[in-house]
């Protein structure tokens, strides 16, 4: 099997305040889809900030490496063009721009940055289409402005949509699951199923063993104060869903 | 570091040199003495051969002037103009008598070239070729329809050249420069001239009266929809030279016109005084859509040089049913000082005013509209966007008004600021006044920064952080770009990412 993603050490801290993550261990080989799961404040949100390169937060020790490369020597955008992808759980709105706009500007600036040509547009519309017909997504919410008055589901799907067109190889779904009724959740969840492959890998972060009923993983991490306190298989999931957080929380503390 | 500082360290770095318009042609002109008197004017009317009652129209207007002081309620700062240190009028020095385009100076073609401003007919005819990244239809799908526009182009004080001359004759149009009109057409000019903006109006449109020494000229004949879009774009080379140009619009009964307007000027370390009068007419059933883009040169990262750009513009909603629509983009200059208004004087008469402002480096914009509403059931729009980075200040300044008997009067007034960085300021001054309990007027603002989050989400995407705050600034001003013609729309977003280059995308 070969590494992916491997995070050595990994301590970091929001920028003169706390420290959040306190000596994390993570290996995600390709085609594995790991599950963070652990209780509010645990420091899963800012694990994915912090693979992604979110401004604000300070590494003070650990390495981070994807596919070997130094992941935290490279800027987000960069991170990015490499096949780093979050999905948000909270997914901002740009108001003015249209949906296809904002998928045409991410999917040729990853391109441009990984010197390959763009896609013209017609070529970039057609590939839309086909992956928004898989998540019941209408031509008309293209062409809505980003985000804007999405509901939960929309939103999203349209996370998923992205993930899809981009094809990344890390996938950082960070509580995609927060917002979803039953429908949605499904539709979201074989989209991500859709995306599975032995060259990918994803980190599925969640409270609930709910989402994971769907997206079934590989491998379950109990995340607790800044680190992982236990590590198991799909089953973990459900005997955390019936023994909750807080045996971890006093382990941890 | 965060984005939000990242993008406020490189708008401090950022040499507004950066303007791609700054060169200088070089060219022998003809120049007025320096200094301002009447004999500057008398020099001017002769150049022109102007009929006496015009000589006569200046001199008032000078008279005027001198009684006269600087306007200082607007938030702008400049040191004293000295009114005695400018060239009043400068032409470039003719080889010979120009009968045709051939025959003009190969440097000005040049200069028009190098700003992608066609004089040549031929390549118009060809057909406006439409750029790739036009302004998108959200599924891209929008195919641009082949424009013709026929271009006046005013070189310092005169007009070089008006394309399209002859078509537009056919349908009765007359687009020309207004030196040319008040010789051929001095009745018409004398019925109009003046009676928008009056030359006692304020300091500089009085000025401008005096001095005023080219500018267009359009009369659309009753019930003529002007076959083509007209444009006039405007450039100073000269050193040390005002330019104040006067532009007159009339569309009669039923007409329709739409005009576009450009402007540019060299790279200087001094500051260029720019002071212009537009004045629009729209009779019974009329309409006039006027564009601008300005991108006068801003001055240097340093607040040096720079164009003050002093402006009047004014439209007469005369007849019933007509409609004045004033659209802008205005990205240039040090100092903006600009109102264009309607006076929505005939029944069921409407305006609109649409506008982008934008500032960066130590830019002052002061910016807005009036809509005087003296008719029945008038209506007026107003959609404001101003974009503050650097270290510019931002001004939205406007005026809505009903008079006692404009009953029906609606407005509404949308003003929006964007903030980038922390040593910008953006202000918003609206001024309502309704003598009429039947008139209803909306005003709506907000002020914001722009989003360190909604960048981040961008920037996660592979947008560069220049391309993030580019495309988070064209979704905020896109309800006024959308008014633009496809052709300007175009190059108000290329101008757009160029303004805000260094600090924005």
């Amino acid at each position: 099997m070969t590494a992916l993603l491997e995070i050595k050490g990994l301590h970091a801290e929001i920028s003169g305040g706390r420290k959040i993550i306190q000596g994390l261990d993570l290996t995600v080989n390709k085609g594995e889809i790991h599950a963070i799961m652990g209780p509010n404040g645990a420091g899963k949100s800012t694990l994915s900030y912090v693979l992604a390169g979110k401004p604000g937060y300070e590494i003070t020790a650990g390495e981070v490496y994807l596919n070997g490369e130094d992941l935290l020597a490279m800027s987000a955008d960069e991170r990015a063009a490499k096949g780093v992808f979050l999905a948000f759980q909270y997914p901002l709105e740009i108001p003015g721009v249209a949906t296809l706009t904002f998928l045409r500007a991410a999917f040729n600036a990853q391109r441009k940055a990984r010197g390959e040509e763009e896609l013209s547009s017609p070529d970039l519309i057609k590939r839309v289409r086909e992956i928004a017909k898989t998540l019941n997504i209408d031509s008309e919410m293209l062409k809505r402005p980003l985000n804007v008055g999405f509901s939960g589901g929309e939103k999203k799907r349209n996370e998923t949509l992205q993930m899809a067109l981009l094809q990344p190889s890390l996938c950082v779904l960070d509580e995609t699951d927060s917002g979803l009724d039953i429908d949605a959740l499904k539709v979201v969840a074989n989209g991500v199923n859709a995306l599975r492959s032995a060259e990918r890998g994803m980190i599925v972060i969640t409270h609930y063993q709910r989402l994971l009923d769907y997206i079934v993983p590989d491998i379950v991490h109990v995340f607790a104060a800044g680190r992982i306190v236990r590590t198991g298989g799909a089953d973990l999931a459900r005997e955390l869903e019936a023994t909750g957080y807080a045996q971890y929380q006093s382990e941890a503390a | 570091m965060a984005a939000v500082q990242e993008t406020i360290d490189r708008v401090k770095g950022i040499d507004v040199d950066q303007y791609r318009y700054g060169f200088e042609t070089q060219i022998e002109s003809e120049k007025a003495p320096k200094g301002l008197s009447e004999d500057t004017i008398r020099f001017i009317s002769a150049k022109k051969n102007e009929p006496a009652w015009m000589l006569e129209w200046r001199l008032e207007a000078y008279r005027r002037w001198l009684t006269m002081t600087e306007p200082t309620w607007a938030r702008v700062g400049y040191p004293k103009i000295d009114y005695q240190d400018l060239y009043y009028y400068s032409a470039p020095k003719p080889k010979k008598k120009v009968a045709s385009l051939d025959e003009i100076d190969p440097e000005i073609l040049k200069t028009y070239e190098k700003l992608g401003i066609p004089l040549r007919e031929v390549e118009l005819l060809e057909g406006v070729e439409r750029p790739s990244a036009a302004v998108e239809s959200e599924d891209g799908e929008a195919a641009a329809p082949r424009t013709k526009i026929a271009v006046d182009a005013v070189f310092d004080s005169v007009s070089v050249a008006t394309t399209f001359k002859e078509e537009l004759k056919k349908a009765g149009v007359i687009f020309m420069p207004i030196s040319e009109a008040l010789r051929e057409h001095p009745d018409l000019v004398q019925k109009y001239l003046g009676t928008v903006v009056p030359t006692t109006d304020n300091y500089f449109a009085t000025l401008n009266s005096a001095v005023f020494s080219d500018g267009s000229f359009v009369y659309i004949p009753p019930g003529v929809r002007c076959p083509m879009e007209l444009s006039t774009y405007f450039r100073i080379n000269e050193r040390n030279t005002g330019q104040f140009e006067r532009t007159l619009i009339i569309a009669d009964k039923g007409a329709y016109v739409s005009y576009l307007e450009g402007c540019t000027a060299p790279q200087r370390d001094e500051n260029q005084l720019h002071a212009a009068v537009v004045e629009l007419v729209a009779l019974d059933d009329a309409e006039i859509k006027y564009s601008t883009v300005q991108n006068w040169y801003p001055g240097n990262s340093e607040g040096v040089g720079g164009i003050y750009n002093f402006v009047t513009k004014r439209g007469d909603c005369r007849g019933a049913n007509s409609k004045i629509s004033w659209t802008q983009v205005e990205t240039g200059s040090a100092i903006t000082w600009k109102y264009p208004s309607c006076i929505l004087r005939g029944d069921n008469s409407s305006g609109e005013f649409y506008s982008i402002a934008i500032s960066n480096g130590f830019q002052q914009v002061d910016s807005g509209t009036k809509m005087i509403h003296l008719g029945k059931n008038t209506s007026s729009r107003i959609i404001s966007k101003g974009i503050a980075a650097g270290k510019s200040q931002n001004t939205y300044r406007g005026l809505v008004s009903a008079h006692r008997k404009a009953s029906g009067a609606r407005n509404f007034t949308a003003c929006d600021s964007l903030l980038i960085g922390d040593q910008c300021g953006a202000h918003t001054v609206p001024y309502i006044e309704a003598k009429n309990s039947s008139a209803v007027f909306e005003h709506e603002a907000t002020t914001s920064k722009i989003s360190e989050d909604v960048l981040f989400y961008c920037i996660q995407r592979g947008l560069s952080q220049e391309e993030a705050v580019g495309l988070v600034v064209n979704g905020f001003v896109k309800d006024v770009l959308q008014q633009l013609p496809m052709e300007f729309a175009v190059e108000a977003q290329k101008l757009i990412s160029i303004s805000l280059e260094g600090s924005v995308g």
